[in-house]
């Protein structure tokens, strides 16, 4: 299959079938990372560039394994390190990593459309991991597949998304990402983590998270941002937790077989007690797991991979 | 020297003049509006037969950056711009550096100007100290010095106190307080409009309510305290219906919007992919303002066009969206952008007028804005017809920052006359 797209912004651009597609790649790659020696040729002699001008760990760490594990040079390239807070613009940082020839750019940025700007200035193919409010693709893809191991299919499942909606790139991917397979969305939490208009986006709101529970197939709590000024969204974390955080007592309203999901990193006793996140539903780990799987799939196939073999 | 302008058409709705006409010049002033072919004895005569005449435009709200940010605009390039854009005469804002809050930062901006030697530079002070919301600038005295209004645009005046103050204080100097209405609370950090659009973006929303708000007490405590208050760039639906209950009720407003407002909306953002040169405070908004904007155009709500033009260097654009300065390069869009509506039919080219010249006229209290005898000679001359294509390279302001690079216009001034004195455009 031919992707319509030489950059990965986010989901919202994607076809079903290219999403599809692209969990079906990514299960090609999970197996590697089973292996007594986890490393695969592919990307030999690929140059890839983590430029993140946001700080993050995870992200940045799963992507740098995802990478090496096929071969490729990763490189990172972190803002604290860059010029970017020497008064060169951005333009000229994209620019002069370019003159460096990698093969892919993956970006990471506070500010929404960092990703998509620098596609439209660089023939550098760009990877969106994150900007700002905006999107996450490389989770909402990891959030699919691991939905998809679970439950073998995505359409006709009802996915909540409980919590700061707002500040969410994550709520936004997974919306685009599970409501193109088919699942319905319901996104969930106190009006003023519900943004404007987000029902266009393909889901339904709730601003109460009891009378969701007992319908949905798959519970995505997210982290509540406390460094991302919720003091004028929220009274207290206290309070948060009391009307929208998940507890043993409101998982016995739940299906037998739900699954409880979290981007990470987890504010254990605020959205999620340690008890639930703990338990027999969370598949958190799987999703961290799945992460460096689908990222695997996705270098390969945005860093000319696919094209080579084709070839 | 006597001059006569024959053949063109004439439009001064100030006289209810929209005909051929032939018009004589003469020291400067208008000395008559003449009948077709009418002989004038000793006159040099032009021929602008195919044109357009009309008493010279004026921009109302522009920023010239100088002093303090000449890489950004010179108060000569900034002029140079606005003859190339068809204005004979523009107001500019205080937000320089230092802030023009005293008198001598105004007789600097006037020599500079006059040394420019091109259009009319007519300052506006500062509301308070530095702009900084804290204590009355001594407007008395820079009213003295030559500023025409009083303005802490772009730094919105929050305390309500201070703003009653300087609509009290402004009256005794018949100068208008011109208000950027903004609640900075309100727009916490939002860099575009806050909708759906916002949303899918993942940017940061200001909300209209953000403006409308502060629309709503600066035309309270203008009607409380009788004062005269210009409401600047207003972009939103319900700023327009404040704004009809305020005249409706005999406040004694004005405000205006711009063509950016009125010709894109928050959709350019996304169409942009995110590119700075959409990013304008306030924000681009949705097409349901958009088109109340136009409609209030037309009915009067609005009185004047102004480009807001805030030209920046491209090193303060190209960055990531909410670290972009706000604003358009608009001097050299701004006329052409509104002559769109004429053609779409949205206005007459009458209106235009009063939006482009006689009304700003009025609101700062300056002369021209008509072509009635004895007013001084400054005419825009423009042709309706006329094709051309955006250049922002080709600017003659510094600021090359314009969503309008590359478009296709109809419509455009030619020439302009400053006190009897001709310039022909490129």
């Amino acid at each position: 299959m031919k992707l319509s797209v030489k950059s990965l912004i986010g989901l919202s651009g994607l076809s079903r079938s290219e999403i599809e597609f692209m969990l079906e790649q990514s299960e090609s790659f999970k197996e590697i990372s089973y292996r007594p020696i986890k490393k695969v040729p592919t990307l030999r002699g690929k140059t890839i560039i983590n430029l993140f001008i946001e700080p993050s760990t995870r992200t940045r760490t799963s992507f740098e394994i995802a990478g090496k594990r096929l071969s490729a040079d990763v490189i990172n390239f972190s803002a604290s390190s860059s010029s970017l807070t020497k008064g060169e613009t951005l333009t000229d940082t994209a620019k002069n990593l370019e003159a460096m020839k990698p093969d892919l750019l993956i970006v990471r940025s506070q500010a929404a459309g960092v990703p998509e700007l620098l596609s439209r200035t660089v023939a550098t193919p760009v990877l969106n991991a994150g900007d700002g409010f905006h999107e996450h693709p490389t989770q909402g893809l990891l959030d699919l597949f691991t939905v998809r191991e679970h439950k073998k299919k995505i359409a006709g499942l009802k996915l909540a998304i409980v919590g700061d909606i707002y500040h969410s790139r994550v709520a936004r991917s997974d919306i685009y990402g599970f409501s193109k397979l088919g699942a319905e969305v319901t996104v969930v939490g106190p009006p003023t983590m519900i943004p404007s208009g987000i029902e266009q986006l393909g889901c339904k709101v709730s601003y109460h998270l009891d009378p969701v529970i007992p319908e949905a197939d798959v519970i995505m709590m997210l982290r509540i941002q406390l460094e991302r000024g919720a003091g004028n969204f929220l009274p207290s974390t206290r309070e948060y937790s009391r009307f929208y955080g998940l507890n043993l007592k409101r998982l016995e309203q739940a299906k037998k077989d739900v699954l409880i999901m979290h981007p990470g990193p987890v504010n254990r006793g605020v959205e999620l007690s340690p008890e639930v996140a703990d338990s027999s539903y969370s598949v958190i780990l799987d999703q961290v797991e799945n992460g460096v799987a689908v990222r695997m799939a996705l270098l390969y196939l945005f860093c000319g991979g696919a094209d080579e073999v084709s070839a | 020297m006597k001059l006569v302008l024959r053949g063109a058409r004439l439009v001064d709705p100030g006289q209810g003049l929209d005909e051929p006409k032939d018009l004589l010049l003469d020291a400067g002033r208008v000395a008559a509006v003449l009948k077709p072919r009418e002989k004038v004895a000793g006159a040099k005569t032009i021929d602008l037969s195919g044109l357009v005449i009309a008493p010279g435009f004026i921009d109302i709200h522009t920023h010239l950056r100088e002093p303090g940010f000449e890489y950004k605009e010179t108060i000569a390039t900034g002029a140079a711009a606005a003859v190339a854009g068809g204005f004979t005469a523009i107001a500019c804002m205080p937000n320089t550096d230092p802030v023009n809050d005293s008198p001598s930062v105004t007789e600097y901006m006037l020599k500079r100007a006059s040394e420019a030697g091109l259009v009319h530079v007519h300052p506006i002070g500062a509301i308070s100290k530095g702009s900084k919301g804290e204590e009355l600038a001594e407007m008395a005295s820079l009213a003295e010095s030559g500023c025409r209004g009083f303005s802490d645009d772009g730094k919105p005046v929050m305390n309500a106190d201070l703003m009653r103050r300087a609509l009290e204080y402004a009256k005794g100097l018949d100068r208008p307080i011109i208000s950027h209405c903004e609640d900075l609370n309100l727009t916490a950090g939002g860099v575009m409009n806050e909708s759906a659009v916002s949303t899918e973006l993942g940017l940061p929303g200001a909300p209209t309510a953000s403006e409308e708000v502060m629309v709503g007490r600066d035309l309270i405590l203008a009607g409380y305290t009788r004062s005269q208050v210009h409401l600047a760039h207003l972009s939103t639906q319900g700023s327009i219906a404040l704004m009809r209950r305020a005249k409706e009720s005999g406040v004694n407003a004005t405000c205006e919007t711009c063509p950016h407002y009125f010709t894109l909306t928050e959709l350019e953002v996304k169409q942009s992919g995110y590119h700075p040169h959409t990013r304008v405070n306030p924000p681009l908004r949705g097409e349901a303002d958009r088109e109340m904007l136009i409609a209030a155009l037309k009915d009067g709500t609005i009185d004047a066009i102004a480009s807001d033009h805030a030209p920046h260097n491209l090193a303060a654009k190209e960055v990531e969206f909410p670290a972009a300065a706000s604003g358009i390069s608009g001097l050299e869009t701004s006329l052409s952008l509104s002559l769109k509506l004429v053609r779409d039919k949205k206005i007459t080219l009458s209106r235009l007028v009063e939006l482009m010249s006689m009304n700003p006229a009025r609101i700062l209290g300056i002369e021209g804005g008509t072509l009635k005898p004895g007013s001084p000679a400054d005419l825009t001359v423009m042709d309706l017809d006329k094709k051309w294509k955006v250049s922002a390279k080709n600017f003659k302001s510094l600021g090359r920052n314009t969503p309008f690079d590359g478009w296709a216009l109809i419509g455009k001034a030619v020439m302009v006359f400053i006190q009897g004195k001709q310039i022909i455009l490129e």
